[in-house]
């Protein structure tokens, strides 16, 4: 029996992207309007397994599939629970048992989403898994990006701050990648990974090389437990270097966007100015989060088709 | 009993040579040539590589206290099935081998099976918990062929240095797993490319390195012997190259997993791929093939370590480390031949002359009329794949499974009897 999982960005195509996006789109409406509830999803269960905490990824994931009417039962595993003695897949396979049709999964390992998918029945959504992948973020933000610009060629996409340790900023360039956009990341040393070259972007050494001529500027979350590890000494040493603030976004396009995936480290890797001033998308990100995961939830139960109807498209130019 | 294997061809320590070789008491008796006299039975090994007892020198029997993955009549199965007539067992068991009554048990087992024979590597440190000396004499002289705190480093350099020391009294073998545990932080692949890129978090090669580093020139200082363990990184190839160019008496062993695998078995997150040593880059397959080949490197091990697939089918972080290895070694070392790296002689040398040797176990190693008639018959051209599944020991988590392999044992004899032949087991004293 085939299904349709979504366990990261990397190697999707572009065809597979776009339709998530336009699927967004209809869902979107939706959500704005007066009365969010529609039977798309009605009889199906969307079991939530979040080993990692989360405030909005979960909640969104919970509102999204309310709205399409299907049945939501959410777990709040503590990872400590994990090693308490039942296994990852004994739990999911429990899930598969009370009939799941998906199982949404955020953790702290990489490559965990991919070991439960491989042994059950039902779709299996990454919702954030250790360093690897976190594709719904991604594509929300892909599709904030799409809102303000259309179509993504030749766009220019800053990715500033804890590259080694962000699932965000691999989605997206994977993501970004495929729909043709060109991804530019900057980080100190200690927070940049090993071997990026075998990642398909350009590495700006300062945050002003970065952000020239930038469409985007996704800041990424300080977490703090790195500087506890040495990474960096201290945080207004990161800000002055890494930070987000005026003078980068001054010297980016004059409609640049601002972006982050929250939450928000007021003064750490963004300040307060630019967290809440005219560029920024950040809120936006949030609710066209609700709309993307309501799309993906559709697109994996095979019911994006219904809701889509046939448009004739813009021919997106090479 | 006296056995005859009939026209083999025979890996002495200088040539291979078509001929007869015959076992007679326990011993070699005639090798290389036609023999002409009566025997009690004969094997037709025409086409095959008859060679010394393979001997591996760092395995995991888990026996005593986690035989739910392997103890050491399973081990010893797997062992004779892959052509091996001698193992030395690492002691991070459950109590670990720290004193001479487990030393002892350990030689009690192995005699009472029947099988290989199973030589007990004793803890460096009480408890293995790098505080104090284990009983490092009563152990050598109980039957410990080496001491090893494997799994970890040596804690300090002043407790590598006091054990180097105090083994000079009695010439015994230290054998060293180098890591800097402060540049391993947690990590468990190979730090580089593809654990960004799976997102895994990585162990910096310097960790080896510096491990290495350190643990040469304390030998060197206290001008004593010293084996290293599972060599995996360039960087580790090359210090051992410097210091053995020195003088320092050190000795070194690889595994398969070092030499024919890379990283990459990471990004699709396949936990038999976790190991300890991690798997490395193609630069360092390359530089430990040079090694072997200008034998900077002098021993090919396994590091057998067996895992209940329950400690394999979680997520990457919580699998166990390592991959069995005692049933794929002669199919995999087969392609350091096909590469020009060894050739038969050089080949049995890095898996039964040096390991005897450097084991200081006696008339052994070597096919010499006198020697004990520990022999491995090797079908050098049969390609298969490999089925996990289908070898002798308890666990089945290799890195390996699937793979195409060319070569394998046939035939294992120990003490002149013949305890392995095509798939079956006949222990001593159970014809």
């Amino acid at each position: 029996m085939s299904k349709l999982d979504l366990l990261g960005l990397k190697g999707v195509s572009k065809e597979t992207i776009t339709k998530i996006l336009d699927g967004a789109s209809e869902m979107k409406k939706i959500l704005k309007s007066g009365k969010k509830k529609i039977s798309l999803l009605e009889g199906k269960s969307v079991f939530l397994m979040f080993y990692e905490p989360s405030t909005r990824t979960s909640s969104s994931f919970d509102e999204a599939a309310k709205i399409l009417g299907a049945n939501t039962i959410s777990l709040s595993v503590g990872s400590s629970s994990v090693k308490k003695g039942e296994t990852l897949i004994d739990t999911a396979k429990t899930l598969d048992h009370m009939q799941a049709d998906i199982i949404v999964i955020r953790h702290s390992v990489s490559g965990a989403p991919k070991l439960i998918a491989d042994n059950v029945n039902a779709s299996v959504i990454n919702a954030g898994d250790g360093l690897h992948e976190h594709p719904t973020q991604s594509l929300l933000d892909m599709f904030t990006m799409r809102e303000k610009w259309g179509d993504f060629s030749d766009k220019k996409i800053a990715i500033i701050g804890d590259i080694k340790h962000s699932r965000v900023a691999r989605s997206n360039i994977w993501g970004l990648t495929a729909m043709g956009a060109k991804v530019t990341i900057c980080a100190p040393a200690t927070l940049m990974p090993m071997g990026w070259e075998a990642f398909p972007v350009t590495v700006a050494k300062t945050k002003q090389e970065a952000v020239k001529d930038a469409d985007a500027i996704i800041g990424l979350r300080l977490q703090l437990e790195r500087q506890d590890k040495g990474m960096f000494p201290s945080i207004s040493e990161y800000f002055k270097y890494y930070g987000v603030e005026k003078s980068i976004i001054d010297l980016a396009n004059k409609d640049v966007i601002i972006m982050h995936p929250g939450p928000v480290n007021r003064g750490a890797e963004i300040d307060t100015d630019s967290t809440d001033g005219i560029h920024s998308v950040i809120n936006e990100q949030v609710t066209n989060g609700v709309a993307i995961r309501m799309s993906v939830l559709a697109y994996l139960t095979g019911k994006l088709d219904q809701l889509l109807k046939p448009v004739k498209r813009k021919v997106i130019p090479l | 009993m006296k056995i005859l294997l009939k026209n083999g061809n025979i890996v002495f320590g200088d040539k291979v040579q078509k001929g007869d070789l015959v076992l007679e008491n326990g011993k070699i008796a005639f090798a290389g040539g036609t023999y002409s006299d009566s025997t009690d039975k004969i094997y037709d090994v025409s086409g095959k590589m008859v060679l010394p007892g393979l001997i591996d020198m760092h395995t995991h029997l888990r026996d005593p206290g986690l035989e739910y993955k392997e103890d050491i009549i399973s081990g010893s199965r797997s062992a004779v099935a892959g052509g091996f007539t001698a193992i030395a067992c690492m002691p991070n068991t459950r109590p670990v081998l720290d004193n001479p009554a487990l030393i002892a048990y350990i030689k009690y087992k192995s005699k009472e099976n029947g099988l290989c024979k199973v030589l007990p590597i004793g803890t460096v440190t009480k408890g293995q918990k790098g505080e104090a000396l284990a009983e490092l004499r009563l152990m050598n002289d109980q039957g410990a062929v080496a001491f090893s705190d494997d799994g970890y480093p040596v804690s300090t350099a002043q407790m590598l240095r006091l054990a180097l020391e105090y083994t000079k009294d009695f010439d015994g073998l230290i054998i060293s797993h180098c890591e800097d545990r402060s540049l391993t932080d947690g990590g468990y692949v190979n730090e580089g490319k593809n654990a960004s890129l799976a997102g895994l978090k990585g162990i910096s090669r310097a960790s080896e390195d510096v491990g290495t580093a350190r643990d040469l020139i304390v030998a060197n200082t206290m001008n004593a012997r010293i084996h290293i363990a599972h060599v995996s990184t360039s960087g580790a190839v090359e210090l051992i190259r410097y210091f053995k160019s020195k003088g320092v008496k050190v000795t070194a062993e690889t595994c398969p997993q070092y030499f024919l695998a890379t990283d990459k078995e990471i990004l699709e997150f396949n936990t038999f791929a976790k190991v300890n040593p991690p798997l490395r880059e193609e630069s360092d397959n390359i530089a430990i093939l040079e090694g072997i080949k200008d034998r900077t490197i002098d021993v090919l091990v396994t590091d057998h370590a067996p895992h209940h697939i329950d400690e394999k089918r979680v997520d990457f972080s919580e699998a166990a480390f390592g991959s069995i290895g005692l049933e794929s070694a002669v199919g995999l070392n087969t392609r350091l031949i096909e590469k020009g790296i060894l050739d038969w002689t050089g080949l049995a040398k890095l898996m039964s002359t040096n390991p005897a040797h450097i084991l200081k176990l006696h008339e052994t190693g070597e096919i010499k009329t006198g020697y004990t008639a520990d022999i491995t018959v090797i079908d050098p051209d049969i390609k298969y794949v490999f089925d996990a599944k289908k070898t002798f020991s308890k666990s089945h988590n290799s890195l390996f499974d699937g793979w195409k392999l060319k070569g394998k044992t046939t035939m294992t004899i120990i003490d002149g009897q013949v305890v392995y032949n095509n798939s079956i087991i006949t222990p001593f004293g159970k014809d």
